[in-house]
């Protein structure tokens, strides 16, 4: 009863949160007429951000800024040991792990193959990630802004410049800034000082890391990025010292895909339409929230038969001040946005609670990360309304225009690759001793551990089986290459179907139409999401946690 | 090469205001309002420092509370989880010391939090149960009267929270350090 009551609280609060941050967000995105801040932003942006763009030329901007992203914060992991803000004296870190630190911040993802407190000096954790969880995030929302233009029928798709700007400086920044100031209340540390040095009452030597944690926890929570000050995320007490900053930051994790939704059906003025697909999202969502409370909630396997008295469910792995319901919420929430901080370890959840988070991350729409989550969904709905199409016998249309062979092809490559980055990797790296001479557990567990890395990778999530010995050359090669293709593909075919869009005649619509504001719209597109990611993925959840569930939970 | 300009200024704008500014006001803000909470929360006796309030310490001997075990052994400069699975037989093993160590008995089990290891290895907390299960332990070792302690862990205990209502909390630190104060 509790943990209903708790969730019931954290998700519809958050919902109910999320419609007026949808409303500010239209206002911030896409103004109706230029305002002050645009005057503000091209001044800032120079003679070149002022021109319109087309969905090549928004894209492109977009690569050419994020390849920059990528190069600075290069720059500045790679020249730490050299550099100022260093009060603990890091070294220098691998150069493999830096690539794949880059491209893991750049793309939003946040893998972390490093433990911050342990690699990173404050210049890399402020100059370099910090600032990429702000652009990085901001650059999904222009994203979004972007192809809700196109599919509102605009051939100007705006300018990223200018987007990218109103994400950070409008969007982003006020929302990071009440966070922060919460979680800086709430206990968690904020400090240029280096590691306090104690002596404990039992009169050992304690070295205590600390550093500037509330601004960056904030950040990370509210643009769906997720990577950790500390190694252990957000269990560690520095980034989430109470009951109630456990609160703050599990609906900072969803509150901005949820207000994405909204912003969408602002801009293509079908807030109807947004709601059909709000709804289907959420009850995803709550059927994976549903499933990991209830898996939880069976004990330690491996305690049974000991003199144990087990009451509140599997606590391996957890914080007790969090409440026993909130490790598995967070488990699921973290993973169907792609935030992928984390508040209990993922490799110690119960093995079909862990299978809802690779679900979270297999569909990737459920809501999914800030802006792109909108534009992962948008693929489906393509499939869903050329699959309704074939069922009727008439030619799909979505908000009156024409699905056609082009949008089709585009949509499916997408998805093609959103899987194949998942399945091939994870069967090389199962198959040979890149992955297997890596593994922290053995048997069907050992197995989820390649699958959720790579699910993590391609989903731009970041969270981790993180007994997995990840900071290796094959492994930071290969999950960097897959961040970076599973970001930019995944974002660019959907600008193309909507520039595609753009320029077709709008078409009247008639009764052969699927209305997109109806249930059986919202039955269609659930659907397409179960059917595709369970034929996709269910041999990986047999190998995986089914086979660990059945084999070990009695 | 207009777009690497434009990118540019981009970066020098959005790594001054987000990085620079934003940092600065939330120092500014955490070091004028909270400040002790700001640096970690640290816990002095005597005028030394001898741990933060929200980091579990290392504590192995009788007359003490033990706090939860840690995967990481107390390293809070490097801290982390066990990240065993649930069902891992490993898991059963280190268990067994737990249980070793503690004396658990069929007729007085162990409580599941002081066999499973926290996810961060320095979590600060065992509940009011845990604790009431140490007692006789650490009365014998200080010969201090059961009463005496069990008031005291009363005293201590604090609900996480007064809407969803949960089992009881103890800081491990704290309650040592109040017991060293008892006499």
């Amino acid at each position: 009863m509790n943990a209903i009551l708790f969730i019931s609280f954290i998700v519809g609060g958050t919902a109910l949160l999320s419609w007026p941050l949808g409303r500010y967000m239209k206002w911030a995105m896409d103004p109706d007429k230029p305002n002050g801040f645009d005057r503000l932003f091209h001044r800032f942006g120079g003679r070149y951000s002022n021109e319109p763009q087309n969905w090549k030329q928004y894209c492109v901007a977009m690569l050419v800024f994020n390849v920059l992203m990528f190069v600075v914060s290069f720059g500045f992991m790679a020249l730490q040991q050299h550099l100022f803000l260093n009060p603990d004296g890091k070294g220098a870190i691998n150069l493999d792990c830096i690539f794949n630190t880059a491209a893991s911040f750049t793309t939003n993802t946040n893998l972390q193959h490093y433990s911050g407190e342990v690699s990173m000096s404050y210049l890399s954790q402020l100059c370099a990630l910090m600032w990429l969880q702000f652009v990085s995030a901001a650059t999904g929302i222009a994203a979004l802004t972007a192809m809700a233009r196109g599919i509102a029928g605009r051939k100007d798709m705006g300018n990223f410049f200018i987007d990218l700007q109103r994400a950070t400086f409008l969007v982003l920044l006020p929302v990071a800034v009440i966070v922060a100031v919460l979680f800086a209340l709430g206990g968690i540390p904020m400090t240029l000082l280096g590691a306090a040095k104690a002596t404990t009452l039992e009169g050992i030597e304690q070295i205590i890391a600390r550093g500037p944690v509330a601004a960056f926890v904030a950040i990370k929570q509210l643009g769906t990025n997720g990577g950790g000050f500390f190694g252990p995320n957000c269990a560690h007490p520095f980034e989430n010292p109470t009951f109630w900053t456990n609160i703050v930051a599990s609906v900072s994790i969803i509150l901005i895909p949820m207000g994405s939704v909204w912003m969408f059906g602002h801009i293509v003025k079908r807030l109807r339409h947004a709601a059909v697909v709000f709804a289907v999202m959420l009850v995803f969502l709550v059927a994976k929230i549903g499933g990991a409370v209830y898996f939880e909630a069976a004990p330690t396997q491996a305690f049974a038969g000991l003199p144990i008295e087990q009451t509140t469910g599997n606590l391996e792995g957890k914080e007790l001040r969090f409440g026993t319901a909130a490790g598995p919420l967070w488990a699921v929430l973290t993973t169907s946005t792609s935030n992928g901080s984390v508040n209990s370890m993922h490799d110690s959840l119960n093995p079909m609670t862990g299978l809802m988070s690779m679900i979270g991350m297999w569909l990737n729409a459920t809501f999914g990360g800030v802006g792109v989550g909108m534009i992962n969904m948008f693929i489906y709905i393509v499939l869903a309304v050329f699959v309704a199409g074939m069922m009727v016998g008439r030619t799909p249309e979505y908000l009156n225009r024409r699905i056609e062979a082009r949008e089709v092809k585009l949509a499916v490559i997408a998805l093609f690759a959103h899987c194949f980055f998942v399945l091939a990797p994870t069967g090389l790296f199962a198959a040979t001793d890149w992955g297997q001479k890596t593994l922290n557990n053995t048997g069907p567990h050992g197995f989820s551990e390649i699958v959720y890395e790579f699910s993590s990778a391609n989903a731009n999530n970041g969270s981790g089986f993180e007994g997995l010995g990840d900071n290796t050359i094959p492994w930071n090669v290969a999950t960097g290459i897959v961040m970076m293709l599973a970001r930019f593909i995944p974002i660019f075919l959907p600008l193309a179907i909507a520039g595609s869009l753009a320029a077709k005649k709008p078409t009247a619509e008639s009764v052969g139409t699927l209305g997109t504001e109806s249930v059986t719209f919202g039955v269609m597109l659930g659907g397409t999401l179960l059917f595709i990611g369970a034929l996709t993925f269910f041999p990986l959840a047999t190998l995986g946690p089914i086979a660990e569930h059945l084999m070990f939970m009695k | 090469m207009k777009l690497l300009i434009t990118s540019l200024r981009l970066v020098v704008i959005t790594m001054l205001v987000c990085v620079a500014g934003y940092t600065a006001i939330i120092l500014g803000f955490a070091q004028m309002v909270v400040p002790a909470r700001a640096d970690g929360s640290l816990v002095t006796k005597d005028g030394k420092i001898v741990g933060s309030r929200l980091i579990a310490q290392k504590f192995t001997q009788p007359q003490y509370f033990w706090p939860r075990p840690s995967a990481a052994d107390y390293n809070a400069a490097g801290a982390g989880g066990s990240n065993k699975s649930p069902t891992s037989s490993d898991l059963t093993d280190r268990a067994q010391t737990n249980i070793v160590a503690s004396g658990a008995t069929a007729e007085n089990p162990l409580p599941a939090e002081l066999a499973a290891a926290s996810g961060s290895g320095l979590d600060p907390h065992i509940t009011e149960h845990a604790v009431l299960y140490q007692t006789e332990r650490v009365a014998k070792a200080r010969g201090l009267a059961l009463p005496k302690i069990e008031a005291l862990v009363k005293q201590q205990a604090f609900a996480t929270d007064g809407v969803f209502v949960s089992d009881r909390l103890v800081n491990v630190l704290e309650l040592n350090m109040a017991l060293d104060e008892t006499k």
